[in-house]
């Protein structure tokens, strides 16, 4: 049942949602520019994680879906309609910033009711409408205080309450958990999630935490210097990294990067430092002697006597696993166990990774070269 | 067993003397440490306001200590038609003064706040009226108003919009306008300054999220940035009413509270009573009968600069 302004309503279901379409979209502040052509494609109902390291451009991209930054080319579609030039209040948006960015003048109902009331839209249904998000965020004891007198977790959650109460087309979070403890922030990204999977709003979240983007995203946009790295599923980019920077960055702790080069002469092999052989089960063609980077996940070394020898430096158990630090023909590299082998710094083991589960990329682009 | 053996080597405490107890007392000491600003305020604030109290319950004159006289000054006043075109002069001054800095000040703060080119400049250009000495500024008035030389003046004239001079200072409400003008001039940096500084203790998130949230410019102003700029507002508007129901200065070097005591505020009337005329006890109760405007005005700023119901509460930051 599309509407005028582009929203569908699911059948059967009473929420609202729109796609998200960014076009080759830049952004230059003066001469410098910090998006240099950005395409995603957001689905209805769907949650997009953009993660990258600060400074990659992600929350520029998402205030510029915002509206709280102008586009300096390219466009972004909300719905069907191009929302380049549309003040923020037009776009149907709905932000969680990183500070909560409550009024600290309001309780926690007029924090919540704030956007309603300036619509003017009739106080039984504003009532309406913040109980209802204070229902499902558990604020009801809250509603009358005023946000110096909650805790971090539960000004989070206003925080989110007045983006339910608003029910936008889509929901954009800008870093929402960074400013809690580790504790809280596992236990929110849980509420979150929760929250989509109960209202399915579209929804946008940057964060520079890969853990998160893994635990939350159906769809991670993988962001660096401005430009998109990669874009799938979270176990997608995990298992099939397209390229040097994505297969660095998700994943901890990180992968294992050996230099070294392709030897696709009768037995097809990877030549690492000291001339320390590393099984490999697929190549590009005529890759003899190509110059390549073998990258290993640290749980993806296994002991075998078959592997190449290396020298612990430091054994840090956690518990469920035991990370290692080791040194290949004086090479760093990272391993961890689930079994509790007994290592001291020192030991010398043999390690051999699964060559089913290794990633080969080229050394002068960094783009991925195994299937 | 232990007890024993502390029992043993624990020695006799002798009896300590007062001067030791003291010497280790923190309440003693505490009071030593506030007895230089205690005997400050003494001095300089206590004791003139007390001494000014009881000079106005006396009829003493310049070289002579006079004699009590109970409330005979304040009879006096109270037939006293200056006196009351005084308190009259000075409420007008303060009020209208202040509104106008208050308003001129809150735009200026505003209008600063924004991301201007040359904004450290131009925020300091603001503050200039504010650093030139008001005897100056008041000099540089005074030629303003000239009845004869008025740049004003002569530039109307010359636009062709007035034939004669006005005559800023000899009319009685063109007088009261042009020195209210004056204090004006120089109490906006203040106001400004201040409240630009209370400005910028407001996160630019909340009014990105109140963008968000629909509201236009004077939305957010009305229901973001004036509710948390009301704790400044109140001190920095207190202490601009203090500053301008007592002021004396500009007043003295532009009109002297003339024409025929059209401008006379109680400060000056004061003075000109008890130095140039020599009524001490006289000026003394004129300047006593401030006290309770200047009471009222710090117990609304006291009432208005109690936390707010959002300023309480545990930080749990």
């Amino acid at each position: 049942m599309p509407n005028n302004k582009g929203k569908c309503r699911l059948a059967g279901g009473e929420d609202w949602m729109a796609s998200v379409a960014i076009r080759d979209v830049r952004k230059a502040f003066g001469a410098t520019g910090v998006i240099h052509g950005v395409d995603v494609s957001i689905r209805d109902g769907e949650f997009v994680v953009l993660v990258g390291p600060s400074g990659c451009g992600k929350s520029t991209l998402l205030r510029m879906i915002a509206g709280l930054e102008n586009i300096t080319s390219g466009e972004i579609r909300i719905g069907e309609r191009v929302v380049n030039n549309m003040p923020p209040k037009e776009r149907d948006v709905a932000m969680v910033f990183q500070n909560y960015a409550l009024y600290p003048h309001m309780t926690v109902a007029n924090n919540m009711a704030f956007s309603m009331k300036l619509r003017g839209a009739p106080q039984s249904e504003i009532d309406a409408r913040v109980k209802r998000a204070a229902d499902i965020l558990g604020l009801d004891p809250y509603l009358q205080r005023f946000p110096r007198q909650l805790s971090g977790g539960q000004r989070q959650r206003v925080a989110m309450g007045r983006a339910i109460v608003r029910d936008p087309q889509v929901f954009l979070f800008d870093e929402p958990l960074s400013n809690l403890d580790a504790k809280l922030r596992v236990q929110m990204r849980t509420e979150i999630k929760e929250l989509h999977q109960r209202l399915k709003t579209t929804t946008i979240y940057v964060t520079h935490d890969q853990i998160e983007a893994m635990t939350m995203a159906d769809k991670i946009v993988v962001m660096h210097d401005g430009l998109v790295e990669q874009i799938g599923a979270p176990l997608e980019l995990y298992d099939k990294p397209q390229n040097i920077f994505v297969a660095g960055f998700i994943g901890s702790p990180a992968m294992n990067f050996i230099k070294g080069t392709l030897r696709a002469n009768g037995k097809l092999e990877f030549e690492g430092p000291g001339g320390t052989k590393f099984p490999l089960t697929s190549a590009p063609k005529a890759s003899n002697g190509r110059a390549a980077v073998y990258g290993v996940r640290p749980e993806h070394f296994h002991i075998d006597d078959d592997g190449a020898e290396a020298v612990i430096q430091v054994v840090e158990p956690t518990g469920s696993e035991i990370q290692v630090a080791a040194k290949i023909a004086g090479q760093e590299i990272i391993a961890v166990f689930r079994e509790r082998h007994q290592f001291k710094p020192g030991d010398k083991i043999r390690l051999k990774p699964d060559p089913r589960l290794v990633h080969l990329f080229d050394e002068a682009t960094g783009q991925r070269l195994n299937a | 067993m232990t007890d024993a053996t502390l029992n043993n080597i624990k020695l006799a405490p002798r009896e300590a003397t007062t001067w030791q107890r003291l010497q280790v007392n923190r309440n003693w000491l505490g009071l030593w440490f506030m007895l230089p600003a205690a005997a400050f305020l003494i001095l300089f604030l206590a004791y003139p306001l007390g001494l000014g109290v009881w000079i106005s319950f006396t009829d003493a004159r310049i070289g002579r200590g006079g004699d009590f006289v109970g409330l005979e000054n304040y009879e006096w006043l109270w037939d006293d038609t200056v006196f009351w075109l005084s308190v009259f002069n000075t409420l007008l001054y303060t009020i209208v003064a202040s509104a106008f800095k208050f308003a001129v000040g809150l735009y200026l703060a505003l209008l600063l706040n924004q991301n201007l080119p040359f904004k450290a400049i131009l925020r300091a250009v603001v503050l200039i009226p504010f650093i030139v000495p008001t005897v100056l500024s008041a000099i540089a008035f005074w030629w303003l108003f000239d009845s004869q030389f008025s740049i004003i003046s002569w530039t109307l004239k010359k636009a062709g919009l007035i034939s004669t001079n006005i005559d800023f200072l000899g009319d009685v409400w063109n007088a009261r306008w042009s020195v209210i003008f004056a204090n004006i001039w120089r109490g906006v940096p203040f106001v400004a300054i201040t409240l630009l500084a209370g400005l910028q203790t407001v996160s630019p998130t909340l009014y990105e999220a109140a963008t968000i949230d629909g509201a236009n410019k004077w939305q957010i102003f009305r229901h973001v940035t004036y509710p948390l700029l009301t704790p400044i507002i109140a001190v920095v508007m207190t202490f601009s009413v203090l500053f301008t129901f007592t002021d004396f200065q500009l007043i003295w070097v532009l009109t002297r509270g003339g024409p025929v005591n059209a401008t006379q505020l109680m400060a000056t009337l004061s003075y000109q009573r008890a130095i140039l005329g020599g009524h001490l006890g006289e000026g003394a109760a004129i300047s006593t009968a401030m006290i309770p405007f200047l009471l009222a005005a710090i117990l609304i700023s006291w009432f208005g600069l109690q936390r707010r119901k959002w300023q309480q509460g545990e930080n749990n930051d």
